[in-house]
């Protein structure tokens, strides 16, 4: 009789289970728990993909800056001498769909920040990446989930975000990195922010946003060196609609693996302040050279 | 040490409230001490206090110099009269950011308004050793090299000075600013380590505990320093901001080992041989202890060792985006060019 009756509390256990925990039980894998029974998400991420060049899917290009040539595009006077090193490598995106439904005036924006990449990017100049953007930069980050407390910290510019699973209530001020409030939904770690300024771009592709923008992201382990990540996106100043951006974040699996310092503030003094130095460093691009110039003799 | 161990033989439970070693306080399912939390380090307590005085304050003594403080500030919060003239020519004689000219009004402060209490004294330095409270000073040798790196200088070794005070060539170019002013690091070595009480504002830190590392948060340019446990360091050849940080229990103390430094932080005017050990325990259930040592055989002929509470706070930490606001560095320099162009202009007539 006992045996029945557990046996039935079990069943109903194993149901509630099968409906509350989508994701895991689709995948049947079933993360590692941290000490209160949470998924653990510690560990050193990284996202492996050119959405950071641009999140839209798009072919490869001559240069991030560009300007019209003879026959097409081609690298624009300042990006000139890194030649393939300042391409754009192609990629299939991670924008659901393909294409952000921007507004028209707001997609005439986009265009123009393109276009104006080179002074524009809140990249150039080393600025927080706001979210989700710090989430696939080239750059490693690192979760640090404990029972009491969340955080992501990004090699990037040092930025750092709490996750707060108590919610305190509307930003009280608009910030680069946002407010985060968490909560689980089964085996996914549900992160909703807000507050976020409108300096920070998504790529560098002049993709962007308004103070308006909320984010609702889904960390989601389906593997043991895998996050899924999805990413829901609304703008109603932007965008047409709310629109999904969903990609993997992988474990680093070096041994050594290790956030290191990237400050790059120290990066961009010279581009930012290096016209007041008491003596300018001279700002004209040496000519390229790449090979010695050939010697043609006239044809017959 | 000692005399806790006699009050736990007479009365544990009393023991357990008086001693740091017998601390109780939340404990994480490892079985070590659970140190988490936001803590608020913003003490009156100086690193260093005049030689020749006490290391410890009386109540009377602490309430007295409290007292004044907070009158002070009840002083800079009143509010500004709009017919207040202008300040004396170059300044009313106060230094500091806030004295001078008013760069800052109180109201945007947030330094501390106690000092510190360490084994129910009431502390008049940080610094506990040398016993003199003072940081032993530099070998000739160190100020020699500083000597010759004033030529350069890239520290925030310079923040206390008074601005107008600074020598030629200080504003010639942005690496010649302190790292504060250049958001690379906190100024008054919030972030150490060793993290220092800033007496300015910004002065809380956040502890995380994973299984297998410890991250110190600090709010001033948000500085996250994350310590794996039980690794070994860097290689040599990687320098650090903040150093590199290993960490390991001793009982219930968290001891955290610093080294890798690079040669631009520049602690005390210390190179970047610098080695930090810093130990956190706990001192109550809302207190921790923090204790550090810092040695570097080029700067000083000994180690030196402060320590100081560290209160647990309910206040949130916002985002302290510094890099990203920072017209300051921009106008110091275009300020100093327009300064030489007067100048030029007068020599010119």
């Amino acid at each position: 009789m006992r045996n029945t009756i557990e046996n039935a509390i079990t069943m109903v256990f194993v149901a509630i289970l099968a409906i509350a925990l989508p994701a895991a039980a689709q995948t049947g894998y079933r993360a590692p728990r941290t000490a209160d029974g949470k998924p653990d998400l510690n560990g050193i991420w990284q996202a492996l993909n050119e959405a950071n060049y641009d999140i839209e899917a798009h072919v490869a290009r001559p240069a991030l800056a560009v300007r019209p040539g003879p026959y097409g595009p081609v690298p624009a006077t300042p990006v000139l001498a890194l030649g393939a090193v300042g391409s754009v490598p192609p990629g299939m995106g991670v924008v659901e769909g393909g294409e952000i439904p921007y507004k028209p005036e707001a997609l005439a924006k986009r265009n123009e920040n393109r276009e104006n990449w080179l002074t524009s990017d809140p990249e150039i100049k080393c600025y927080l990446p706001g979210v989700p953007r710090a989430n696939y930069m080239p750059y490693p980050f690192q979760i640090l989930q404990s029972a009491s407390a969340f955080m992501i910290v990004y090699e990037y510019a040092g930025a750092v975000r709490n996750v707060l699973f108590k919610d305190p209530g509307p930003p009280p001020v608009d910030s680069w990195m946002g407010q985060s409030v968490g909560h689980w939904e089964g085996d996914t770690l549900v992160v909703d922010v807000k507050g976020m300024n409108d300096q920070s771009w998504f790529d560098r592709a002049g993709n962007y946003h308004s103070d308006a923008l909320h984010v609702v992201e889904r960390y989601t382990r389906t593997s043991p060196d895998v996050i899924s990540y999805e990413a829901t996106i609304e703008d109603p100043q932007v965008f047409t609609r709310p629109w999904k951006m969903s990609l993997p974040l992988y474990r680093r699996q070096e041994k050594n693996a290790q956030l290191l310092d990237f400050k790059c503030p120290e990066f961009v003094e010279e581009l930012l302040y290096g016209q007041w130095r008491k003596k300018p460093l001279s700002r004209e691009a040496t000519e390229p050279r790449v090979t010695e110039p050939r010697v043609t003799e006239p044809r017959p | 040490m000692r005399k806790c161990f006699v009050l736990f033989a007479a009365v544990a439970a009393i023991a357990a409230i008086a001693c740091p070693a017998f601390a109780q306080g939340p404990r994480l399912p490892d079985g070590h001490p659970d140190l988490q939390g936001t803590y608020d380090v913003a003490t009156l307590t100086p690193l260093e206090r005049p030689a020749g005085t006490k290391a410890v304050l009386t109540p009377a003594e602490a309430a007295k110099l409290e007292k004044a403080t907070a009158a002070r500030r009840d002083k800079a919060n009143e509010a500004i009269k709009g017919d207040r003239p202008a300040p004396p020519k170059g300044g009313d004689g106060s230094p500091g950011a806030y004295g001078n000219v008013g760069g800052y009004n109180y109201f945007w402060l947030d330094p501390g308004s106690r000092y510190t209490v360490v084994d129910g004294q009431i502390r008049a330095s940080i610094v506990v050793d040398p016993p003199d409270g003072r940081v032993p000073a530099m070998l000739p040798s160190a100020r020699q090299r500083m000597a010759a790196l004033e030529a350069r200088p890239t520290s925030d070794a310079q923040e206390s000075k008074d601005p107008g005070l600074e020598p030629p060539g200080s504003y010639d170019d942005p690496e010649r600013r302190p790292l504060g002013e250049r958001c690379l690091l906190g100024f008054g070595s919030t972030s150490g380590p060793p993290a220092l009480p800033d007496y300015f504002y910004n002065n809380l830190h956040q502890i995380v505990q994973t299984g297998d590392s410890v991250l110190i948060l600090t709010e001033m340019v948000h500085d996250a320093r994350i310590v794996p446990m039980n690794a070994q360091h860097l290689p040599k050849t990687i320098r650090r901001w903040m150093g590199d940080s290993v960490g390991h229990w001793e009982g219930d103390t968290l001891v955290v080992d610093t080294t890798n430094f690079n040669d631009k932080t520049r602690f005390h005017e210390s190179t970047d041989n610098l080695h930090v050990v810093e130990r956190f325990s706990r001192m109550d259930a809302k207190t921790l202890l923090y204790r550090f040592t810092v040695e570097d055989a080029a700067t000083w002929d000994r180690p030196w060792t402060g320590e100081y509470a560290w209160p647990a706070t309910n206040e949130p930490i916002f985002e302290y985006a510094c890099h990203e606001a920072n017209y300051a560095l921009e106008d110091i320099l275009r300020g100093a060019r327009a300064r030489e162009a007067e100048a030029a202009g007068k020599a010119g007539k």
